[in-house]
């Protein structure tokens, strides 16, 4: 998970700041990582703030035990925006998603430094009550993890933990509005009392984002939604997302480029645990900044 | 000889089997090219001509040691004079007891009948030849075997797949065991429980309120016959397991989830052994406990809040059975706790809810099968187990349903009827195989049933 | 957003509630876990507050004049003579000595009730180790009763228990120890001798060495049956319904009550194949029986952990199967094994039930010398003195128990100490 630099990737770094292109030429399929490394200092290129900033990270670093995962990242994430990450595996990208809501707090070991902040509210303040954050920033899963429990508690999960619906008229309307927007209730409203882990792959993970969104979050980050569903699954969570997006910020990691390119407004590029470039995803996808981007986009690594 | 003699040289013949073949495949080999020649290798065709030699002597020999006692026996009961001649069972395992004891001399023969003397001479005699007549067999057959062996050594035997062969049967036979005893516990309790249930039926066997095995001496007293009506001690069990449920619940359970859900790996690699010293304390060891240090304190306890607590009460056995069942609760809900998968946690975490509400309403219950399957095997321990209710729970067969009292169990009158001397076939030993088919009966089911919902729940999350 | 805002609010109305729940659930694990912590450290306080005194016993210092007369035997080497001599004499003889002016006949003979009844046979015992002391008079100390132990132990304690004492007895102990007479000494027949009646001459070693005998013939059985069905289920057996029902059988049997086999010894062993009761030999049958399944089950977890790569790659060198079996899975399994033994060795131990019924719950002062002597083991004889009406038997039991858990910490712990240093990591 977390990347570690060996000495031996520091050194070959500081040649190769301008290598990629020469190396093309050379060797123009297969370029090692090591040599597209960007040593200890560098600034994330592109537009990395925003003038109407729902979340603004600082400075981010996250360790595990000794190992750094995530190097000084800075980056804001804009009201009712589509923000995706993407880069290689094991680049952090996971780690940093995780930090947003805090769920690093149940890795042991796992250490957050920097500032996050969410409407200017410190998320890392001790005061500050994680149960209340992690309603406000919801969370769906790489793989479909609803619980052991009918499709309706699933989804009633949330509004009665926290308390939101008074009567069980209540509830049923939240349950019906989260499925409906999660264009799952017209599959499921036969059956809303069957286990969900009966439902397939790309329901299931339809159903956890219709629990995320039941106790209406304000940001919702999704780590992969995609990977483990099949094509015909994954259009139809991409068409949800943008959907989703009229209503809520959402911050999407992905492996698949193309589902970047599909759903986000912006696209944030990350590499051994550092922020390359951010930029909007057109322009990410079309003329990259950095050669790093450029490298990972046209496919020579990832 | 003695059978130990016998084995030891069954052993040395088997050894000298191995060489035998080793050395004669060798001998084949050398003058063809060495022993790349040979099928196999010649240690395999010593083991072979080891085997062959030592095997079908240790099955005869296990066969005699079975049928040989049994078949002497009923030999001698049937030539004796008519006028000793046994009526029913009961005389006959008396006399053959006397015949017996005469015969290894335990007995003096001074004083008894010509008939029964003669009997013990020709028990003596034929035991005797009977050994005697075994060595020599098993002697030939053992010779026997060590030629065959020999004579079997060639270049194109396959001595290897052979011995392999005898391996993976004798390998079958050890894990059969496992079957071979539940049969051989199913048998021994059945038997003597059909007998019982010939003097006593079934019916007031199992629903019977009164419990006094206690044959009387005299055929014209009162209660001569005793009675076997076992629901006090059903019920006892019953209220013994439920105390002891009652503390290794809760207890056991909170401390799994304790330990997996919040404590520091410190505290963890602390207090996980710690309690499972619990679970290696031998069960006398907390019936000592119970019955001297426990029931005491709970009778004075009792005293001072001017209520009357027995000083066998059933609250004591029962609370400290509590206590040694925990660690074995708080185990197995630990393995079931921690296979929940961590993206169940993940999942309500990250909607928000705190840690105690996701263990309460998403970890355990997709536990929940597991944690019932070991709570049922926990129950099966805590009915099935002796010695603290031995030993803290006391002897009287009330029939109650307040701890506070004493009672008995079904395990207490096992060790009851069947500790100090008593004929076999009398109603009160019989009654204890009736107990224990009872106990295991119920055991049983309880833990099929168990290990079934434990495994299911393994795999579903495998 | 509204709706986002009304909720918020709704949230933030519960938290409070909602953490004090979390708080509440949390002291709940910690008492449970106190509760089964303090279980152990009571139950280990107890036993040993109980039976730390047992290791020191009570001796009295006696001048004993060895008069031949008074024994009755003048040649030490006529056992005859020795057998019919009246050795108590010689100890009620000191005492008087000692106390002249005690007359009546009950007052002599709570004086003869200071020393155990059996302190004029360790008498003989000195006089046959050294002959030339016949016809002198020495100074000795003497074994006192268990009465004097415990009520001596409990005076010096400083809360004395002379319940089961006479004024008198009480008013001699404190002369005697006034004048030195009296002390406390390590308590070697404790650990030399085998059971009695008399609790200050009872000791483990009988137990102890039955319980090794019987451990012996459990090992000798069930280790190597136990590996070889391990075996057969993890690397030979087909998967079929055969297979399964020794799965089955093998599960359930290690939870089966431990009462359930000792009826089957007796049906099956004492009184189908005529095995002798009491003896180790039967003792260990039954409990091979028992351990069986426990060292299946941690053998089959071993043989388990050995990597398949490395019986494909053995088997690729044209072993045949049992070759790998014993070349390679075998050696690597053997420390896992080697636990799962001396757990289930360690298990078959403490155990008492199912030896009840096959009679090794008789009394035996013997000190049992092979498998087929009559023997009890140590959980056994910690039942017998526990049901003992004699106080000192309290002492002494849970001075065994002291000795029988010390053994079961030494084998779990050896079992622990064997997984971590030869387990493989793969």
């Amino acid at each position: 998970m977390s990347p570690v630099e060996t000495p031996k990737a520091v050194k070959v770094v500081k040649k190769s700041k301008t290598a990629p292109k020469s190396k093309k030429a050379v060797a123009p399929k297969i370029a090692p990582m090591q040599t597209l490394d960007i040593g200890d200092h560098h600034v994330t290129v592109g537009e990395i703030f925003s003038d109407k900033p729902k979340m603004t990270m600082r400075n981010i670093n996250v360790f595990y035990a000794d190992k750094q995962a995530i190097h000084d990242v800075s980056i804001d994430i804009a009201e009712n925006e589509v923000i995706a990450m993407i880069g290689p595996s094991g680049c952090g990208k996971s780690t940093f998603l995780r930090a947003l809501n805090r769920m690093n707090d149940t890795v042991e070991g796992c250490r957050v430094e920097g500032d996050i902040r969410m409407d200017g509210e410190d998320l890392y303040a001790p005061k500050l009550d994680v149960v209340e954050l992690r309603a406000r920033v919801g969370m769906v899963f790489q793989k479909p993890n609803p619980f052991p429990k009918s499709i309706y508690d699933n989804v009633a999960y949330g509004p009665k933990i926290h308390g939101l619906a008074d009567t069980r008229v209540d509830l049923d309307e939240i349950v019906e509005n989260s499925l409906r927007k999660a264009s799952l209730w017209e599959e499921v409203k036969e059956r809303l009392h069957q286990p969900g882990t009966g439902l397939s792959g790309g329901q299931q993970q339809r159903l956890c984002i219709a629990r995320a969104i039941a106790v209406s979050p304000e940001v919702i980050l999704m780590d992969e939604p995609c990977s483990a569903l099949d094509p015909i699954a994954t259009a139809k969570i991409e068409e949800l997302i943008e959907e989703l997006s009229q209503n809520f910020t959402i911050a999407i990691v992905t492996h698949s480029m193309q589902q970047a390119a599909r759903v986000s407004h912006r696209t944030a590029y990350f590499h051994l645990g550092k922020l390359i470039e951010v930029n909007p995803t057109k322009q990410v996808f079309t003329m990259p900044e950095h050669p790093l981007t450029e490298a990972y986009i046209t496919g020579r690594f990832g | 000889m003695q059978t130990i003699n016998i084995l030891f040289l069954l052993f040395g013949l088997g050894l000298f089997g191995f060489y035998l073949g080793r050395g004669r495949s060798r001998a084949i080999a050398n003058p063809l090219g060495g022993i790349r020649q040979l099928h196999s290798l010649p240690s395999y065709y010593g083991l072979h001509t080891a085997l062959w030699c030592a095997l079908p002597s240790l099955f005869i020999l296990g066969f005699w040691l079975i049928f040989n006692e049994a078949l002497i026996n009923s030999i001698v009961m049937s030539s004796v004079p008519i006028d000793i001649a046994p009526i029913d069972t009961a005389s006959y395992n008396l006399l053959l007891n006397k015949v017996t004891n005469i015969a290894s001399g335990v007995m003096p023969r001074d004083g008894q009948g010509a008939g029964v003397v003669n009997a013990a001479d020709s028990l003596s005699s034929l035991r005797v030849t009977s050994r005697w007549s075994m060595t020599l067999l098993l002697l030939v057959l053992a010779m026997a075997g060590l030629f065959w062996g020999w004579y079997k050594v060639s270049v194109d035997f396959r001595a290897r797949p052979a011995v392999e062969k005898v391996m993976q049967n004798l390998l079958l036979g050890c894990a059969c065991l496992a079957i071979f005893t539940t049969v051989g516990i199913v048998f021994s309790v059945l038997f003597e429980s059909i007998q019982f249930f010939r003097t006593v039926p079934i019916y007031d066997f199992v629903f019977g309120l009164e419990w006094s095995p206690q044959t009387a001496i005299r055929e014209d007293q009162v209660g001569s016959s005793g009675s076997f009506g076992a629901v006090p001690l059903f019920v006892g069990t019953l209220l013994v397991s439920a105390v002891a449920m009652f503390i290794a619940v809760p207890v056991g359970l909170m401390s799994a989830i304790y330990l997996a859900e919040y404590a520091s790996k410190n505290v963890r690699t602390f207090a996980k052994p710690a309690l499972e010293i619990l679970a290696g304390i031998p069960t006398v060891v907390y019936g000592f406990f119970a019955a001297l240090t426990v029931a005491p304190f709970l009778r004075d306890l009792g005293n001072s809040f001017g209520v009357s607590i027995s000083s066998e009460s059933a609250l004591a056995a029962g609370g400290v059975m509590g206590i040694m069942i925990i660690p074995f609760i708080s185990s197995l809900a630990d393995d079931v706790i921690t296979a929940v998968p961590q993206s169940m946690r993940d999942g309500s975490l990250a909607m928000g809810a705190t840690q105690s509400e996701t263990i309460l309403k998403v970890v355990i219950p997709a536990a929940l099968p597991g944690i019932v399957g070991g709570i049922m095997l926990a129950v099966s321990r805590a009915i099935g187990e002796t010695m603290i209710v031995v030993m803290a729970a006391g002897m009287a067969a009330n029939l109650t349903a307040n701890p506070l009292d004493s009672v008995t169990t079904v395990t207490v009158q096992i060790v009851t009827l069947l500790t100090g001397d008593q004929e076999f076939d009398s109603p009160k030993t019989l009654a204890a195989f009736a107990l224990g088919l009872m106990l295991f009966t119920v055991t049983l089911m309880l833990n099929i049933f168990a290990l079934h919902i434990v495994k299911k729940y393994r795999e579903q999350y495998e | 957003m509204s709706k986002a805002t009304e909720h918020l609010s709704k949230i933030k109305h519960s938290l409070a509630g909602r953490n004090r729940a979390e708080a509440r659930f949390r002291w709940y694990g910690r008492i449970a876990i106190f509760i089964g912590l303090a279980a152990v450290a009571v139950l280990f306080g107890d036993i040993i507050n109980k039976g730390h005194g047992a290791f020191r016993t009570t001796y009295i210092n006696l001048d004993v004049s060895y008069d031949q007369d008074l024994i009755g035997v003048n040649n030490l080497a006529d056992s005859e003579q020795l057998s019919a001599g009246n050795w108590d004499a010689l100890t009620k003889s000191a005492l008087r000595a000692k106390f002249p002016n005690i007359s009546g006949r009950s007052d002599k003979r709570r004086l003869n009730n200071l020393l155990s009844n059996g302190a004029g046979f360790d008498l003989k015992d000195r006089l046959l180790e050294s002959p030339q002391l016949l016809g002198k008079t020495e100074s000795v100390w003497m074994l006192a009763d268990d009465d004097i132990d415990t009520y001596y132990k409990s005076w010096l304690a400083g809360e004395a228990y002379a319940a089961r004492l006479s004024d008198k007895q009480v008013i001699w102990i404190g002369e005697l120890h006034q004048q030195g007479l009296i002390k406390l000494q390590f308590n070697s027949n404790f650990f030399m001798r085998g059971d009695s009646r008399e609790p200050e001459q009872a000791g483990i070693l009988g137990a102890a060495i039955g319980s090794f005998l019987t451990l012996i013939v459990t090992l000798m059985l069930s280790f190597p049956i136990g590996v070889c069905a391990a075996i057969y289920l993890e690397e030979f057996a087909p998967k079929n319904r055969w297979t399964d029902f020794i799965e089955v059988n093998i599960n359930n049997l290690a939870a089966v009550p431990s009462i359930i086999f000792g009826l089957l010894g007796l049906a099956i062993f004492i009184n189908f194949f005529h095995v002798p009761r009491s003896v180790p030999l039967i003792g260990g049958l039954v409990l091979t029986l028992m351990t069986l399944p426990t060292i299946i089950i941690t053998s089959r977890a071993a043989i388990k952990s050995v990597p398949p790569s490395i019986r494909e790659a053995a088997l690729g060198m044209g072993a045949s199967r049992y070759q790998v079996v014993l070349h390679h899975v075998l050696p690597l399994a053997l420390p896992g094994m080697l636990t799962g033994a001396i757990i289930g060795m360690a298990q078959a131990l403490g155990e008492t039930a199912p030896l009840l019924m096959i009679g090794m719950v008789a009394f035996i002062v013997d000190i049992p010398s092979g498998f087929s002597d009559p023997a009890t083991v140590l959980p056994v004889q910690i039942f017998l003195w526990a049901d003992s009406p004699e106080r000192a038997f309290i002492e002494k039991t849970s001075a065994a128990i002291m000795v029988l858990l010390s053994f079961l910490i030494i084998m779990n712990t050896s079992a622990v100490w064997l997984r971590k240093r030869l387990e493989r990591r793969w």
